[in-house]
């Protein structure tokens, strides 16, 4: 498929799995044509992302990028997250296949539609 | 890392003792067969031998045996070559929901140019109903194309009595046989069709070589037009080599059915149950109808295929999904959506598929090995509670 060693890791180890009990946004996101689906769970204080949590069910690509985003929203500011796009979920992953672009777009309309009331 | 592969609807390795054959035809026997020397009557002398093999395995006589590159072109060949030769006739088709691609997208490309095609349902098996092309027959059909053995879920369609049906109105009848040769025993004067596809590479053959049997005073259209070989239905300088190996292929496919077809079986339900006993929400889908015996079409709540195809992946097990998503598509499979699954059911399917080289050993590692896999995947599932 032509997955990245840091994807493949990140889809068998993925980093932030969980819930958030008392989170203060809680999002689904779904690709209804792939059938991928991420909820992502946040906790802000201030102008800070405090702590982020993902559930995933999808392909590789799509586990991978929502691990990877939602560990680097930790501890970011709300506004310098709400920049993070999918290209840079993509590069930082070693890039996705054509095919699997759609998944880190999933992983960033996650993040975006989180903290839209921050 | 050891490598298993578990893949064998997609291809299967070759024989070693395909190659040994295939050899000499490259490196010493390397005549044209159109030749009339020496070297070109030995390529002639092994195309023969190849095809009185391939005839008997599928219980027809040689001379209707027709040499091509592959299932995709033997598709394209009957379809086309019928379409083409009849169109005084009518332009109306008859074929299913869960054609291969090659089948499937020459219909679509034959509706673009003005043909009529029926796309006949089938039920949650994915079984046709006969009756279903009967009531479909119309008076400027020329053409009934349906499968004998899907390649997703392996269900054996009845062709017999859909070739009765297409026989008693007066209509050419073809079906692609590329995954069920060699892995059931078939005649195809019984199932009563002019045209079946095969293809070398899916029973332990040489990748770029297939047939076309083509009933006796079956009129067909060539697609190449040249030399006039295979008889002026294929033109085009033989693969000699390829279809050598292609009939060794045969040979031991043929020799070894009977005996293959029981083992095999057994093992893939026995893989079946053992997996059902250690997983919850799972299903094996077409488990209800006659299926191939290496076939094993799996769906698993909960998990995504990609994902389980690329986890067991990295263990060295290789299967694919049952829907089309790693192969680019985003799609869901046509196949598990025409037997009635929902997308979400569809991109958790799981394709199992083994061979006669397949060793119970194998087949043991992905038992041992999936369900930690599901586990690990139903997991990180927003909706998967145990």
């Amino acid at each position: 498929m032509g997955y990245s060693e840091k994807l493949l890791d990140y889809f068998e180890n993925p980093r932030c799995v969980g819930e958030i009990p008392g989170a203060d946004a809680t999002v689904e996101v779904s690709n209804p044509v792939c059938g991928d689906v991420i909820k992502l769970w946040v906790k802000v204080s201030g102008d800070r992302v405090l702590d982020a949590k993902f559930k995933a069910q999808g392909c590789t690509a799509a586990i991978a990028t929502s691990s990877f985003a939602t560990e680097m929203l930790i501890g970011m500011e709300v506004e310098q997250a709400r920049q993070i796009t999918r290209e840079e979920i993509a590069d930082a992953l070693g890039g996705l296949p054509a095919s699997k672009i759609h998944c880190s777009v999933l992983a960033s309309d996650a993040i975006q539609a989180a903290l839209k009331d921050f | 890392m050891k490598h298993i592969y578990l893949d064998n609807n997609a291809t299967t390795s070759m024989r070693p003792e395909v190659l040994e054959a295939m050899t000499p035809y490259f490196l010493e026997n390397y005549g044209n067969a159109s030749s009339i020397h020496w070297y070109g009557q030995e390529a002639k002398a092994a195309i023969d031998d190849a095809r009185s093999q391939v005839g008997r395995l599928i219980g027809a006589r040689a001379t209707d045996i027709v040499f091509l590159s592959g299932g995709t072109e033997a598709d394209n060949f009957a379809i086309r070559g019928i379409v083409e030769s009849q169109k005084s006739k009518g332009r109306h088709i008859i074929t299913s929901g869960i054609e291969h691609h090659a089948v499937m997208n020459t219909c679509k490309d034959l509706e673009k140019q003005g043909c009529e095609v029926t796309w006949l349902p089938v039920g949650r098996y994915g079984m046709l109903e006969p009756e279903q092309v009967r009531e479909a027959i119309r008076p400027d059909t020329v053409l009934v194309t349906i499968m004998h053995a899907n390649n997703e879920i392996g269900t054996i369609q009845p062709i017999e009595q859909i070739g009765q049906i297409a026989e008693e109105a007066g209509v050419y009848f073809h079906s692609d046989g590329v995954q069920a040769t060699g892995k059931i025993p078939l005649d195809v004067k019984a199932l009563k069709v002019h045209l079946y596809s095969m293809s070398a590479h899916k029973l332990h053959g040489p990748k770029g070589v297939g047939a076309l049997y083509v009933r006796r005073g079956t009129p067909i259209k060539p697609l190449m037009t040249g030399g006039g070989h295979e008889r002026n239905r294929r033109s085009g300088t033989e693969n000699v080599a390829g279809i050598v190996g292609f009939g060794a292929a045969a040979r031991l496919a043929r020799e070894g059915l009977a005996e293959h077809m029981v083992r095999i079986g057994e093992m893939r339900d026995d893989m079946e149950a053992r997996l059902k006993a250690s997983l919850s929400h799972i299903h094996v889908n077409g488990e209800e109808a006659p299926r191939l015996p290496n076939t094993s079409n799996i769906m698993v709540d909960y998990a995504e295929g990609e994902g389980m195809v690329i986890s067991l992946d990295l263990k060295g097990i290789a299967v694919s999904t049952g829907s089309a998503c790693s192969s680019g598509s985003m799609e869901p499979s046509h196949v598990l959506t025409a037997i009635g699954k929902t997308p979400d059911e569809g991109f958790g399917s799981l394709r199992i598929s083994l061979s006669d080289l397949t060793i119970q050993k194998d087949v043991d590692c992905l038992v041992e090995v999936l369900p930690g896999i599901v586990e690990r995947l139903r997991a990180l599932s927003p909706y998967y509670k145990k």
